[in-house]
């Protein structure tokens, strides 16, 4: 899979830019660990990180390590370029895995065939370095 | 609680939808003078009878729109109110005129949404490579540049794309049944001479067979952009009296949200436009049986089907049974975007394109829908949709 850190295209694929409040998350990929906030007082998981819990509006998160087995919840096949920033990488195999914390997020399918792409099937992380951030993609498991 | 039905919709006016404009381009501001012109001329009212604005954001001024807006027309307001809605904001700009003239703070709201493009800025610099489409940030600390654009979940196609697949995998996918939802809302488009498609007519092989945008949505269940733009104006009982045409009143309203990206809906299945139905028919005293006319915000196919199922019509995994079972013609068994919808007429920019299903409700009930009239229309029930099915707002509307 290309990196695409050389690309000097106008239009270069966009990096997500920590805060000091997700940067944990993002270091935790960097170095191959998937880190998710739970919420001390009412055990929720939480993703993206957050400062306060979702379910309870606790401030008490504590970052955990998981194994970021989940399910495909649901993808599609972009024939087009979803924005310019993404020309040359269609089709698309954007997905949204539900890990098995429960919390959902947003993915890209690799090690797959757009056919062989199914809702519910069993997934396992990929850690995909794009640049200076690694992102977090999954393919069947 | 709720409305009581004490205000209503009295005019309208809409530019005709073009796809590649090549008239003057005007800026926001001059569009909201010519749109309330027209729709007070429409109406028979007078530039003083307004004491209320509702509008959404404008390019002109990034704070204090309504203020700036009020200041070019001349207008002394009781009430100003800025929604921030996306494809909702045209619905709940309504009620929430409606509610303000039931409060008794003013008499006569005009609600706009622009969509004509406007002058090219001979000082703007390159564009900026950073910037998504209008709708998704790219803001340091927005959520949805940190964890949904890294991924290429950009803008709108993606989104419905990943709720017309869940909802294939939990119901089964007909997708002739989606695409005779477009060729449907194009057959209406027909009567409207202002929609982008009028004569263009589609068949299902037509939708079926056009290119695949984001499997499964081809581009012909997905809304063309185009230049456009519309307005209404919602007055109290007392100034309806005083108007040219059968006033349409607000009987209900409804608005619910939950997140800004599908990915953490609870069920990407489930809209939410059913709690704002719910609130809607209750405050009515309707059911969905009652509804002659139902103009459902159609960015996408998916968004009318999970519509109508989820604010009742039908019910959950029977929408594609019940669009096989039904003509969604405007002489059809259950009428539809009689205008054509967004799929038929264009989707006008900025927020303009959920103005299109009021005014088409309006002139419905009014029985100034010419070459498309529904017989015996006096019930509309009306839905905006923001972002990816983020929120959606109802209407219902009766006539006098």
């Amino acid at each position: 899979m290309k990196n695409e850190s050389d690309n000097n295209a106008l239009y270069q694929r966009p990096q997500p830019r920590p805060t000091p409040t997700s940067e944990p998350f993002w270091a935790g990929l960097a170095a191959q660990q998937i880190r998710l906030q739970q919420c001390d007082d009412c055990a929720g998981w939480v993703y993206y990180p957050r400062s306060h819990c979702p379910h309870c509006l606790s401030p008490n998160l504590t970052w955990q390590d998981i194994s970021g087995e989940g399910t495909l919840y649901s993808y599609t096949v972009a024939q087009q370029p979803t924005a310019p920033q993404f020309a040359g990488e269609e089709p698309q195999l954007i997905g949204v895995v539900e890990l098995k914390e429960g919390v959902r997020l947003n993915t890209v399918m690799v090690n797959v065939s757009p056919e062989d792409l199914e809702v519910g099937m069993r997934v396992k992380p990929v850690f995909f370095q794009l640049a200076d951030t690694t992102l977090l993609y999954f393919e069947p498991s | 609680m709720g409305l009581q039905g004490k205000a209503a919709l009295v005019g309208v006016a809409d530019y005709k939808n073009v796809r590649k404009y090549t008239g003057k381009r005007k800026f926001y501001l001059e569009q909201w003078a010519e749109l309330t012109q027209m729709a007070l001329a429409d109406a028979g009212l007078s530039k003083d009878d307004i004491d209320g604005i509702c509008c959404s954001s404008i390019p002109e001024s990034d704070l204090f729109a309504p203020a700036t807006v009020a200041e070019y027309l001349g207008l002394k307001v009781n009430f100003a109110e800025m929604v921030d809605l996306g494809g909702a904001s045209s619905v709940s700009m309504i009620w929430r005129a409606a509610a303000a003239i039931e409060l008794g703070i003013c008499e006569a709201v005009v609600c706009a949404a622009p969509g004509i493009p406007i002058p090219s800025n001979p000082d703007r610099g390159p564009r900026d490579p950073n910037r998504f489409y209008g709708s998704t940030s790219a803001n340091w600390g927005s959520p949805q540049t940190e964890f949904d654009v890294p991924y290429g979940n950009v803008a709108q196609n993606v989104g419905y794309a990943l709720i017309a697949q869940r909802y294939a995998d939990a119901y089964g996918y007909d997708e002739r049944a989606l695409a005779k939802i477009a060729a449907d809302q194009r057959t209406n488009a027909q009567g409207n001479p202002k929609a982008v498609f009028h004569g263009q007519p589609i068949t299902i092989d037509d939708v079926l067979q056009s290119k695949m945008v984001a499997d499964p949505l081809h581009v012909l269940e997905i809304v063309m952009p185009c230049a456009g733009g519309s307005a209404c104006i919602v007055v109290s009982e007392r100034l309806a009296r005083k108007c040219k045409h059968r006033p349409v009143y607000v009987t209900g309203c409804g608005e619910h949200l939950t997140t800004r990206s599908v990915t953490y809906a609870e069920d990407m299945t489930v809209s939410p436009v059913g709690p704002a139905a719910a609130s809607a028919f209750g405050m009515a005293g309707k059911e969905p049986t009652d509804i002659d006319v139902l103009q459902a915000y159609d960015c996408y196919t998916i968004t009318v089907l999970l519509t109508m199922e989820d604010a009742g019509f039908c019910g959950k995994g029977e929408g594609l049974s019940f669009v096989n079972e039904h003509s969604l013609t405007f002489d059809g068994t259950f009428p539809v975007n009689t205008h054509g919808g967004q799929l038929g007429a264009g989707q006008a920019a900025g927020m303009a394109g959920g103005m299109s299903q009021p005014v088409e409700g309006v002139r419905q009930i009014m029985g100034r829908a010419d070459g498309r009239q529904v017989k015996d229309c006096n019930t509309a029930l009306i839905t905006g949709t923001g972002g990816i099915m983020s929120e959606q707002s109802v209407i219902i509307l009766e006539g006098a």
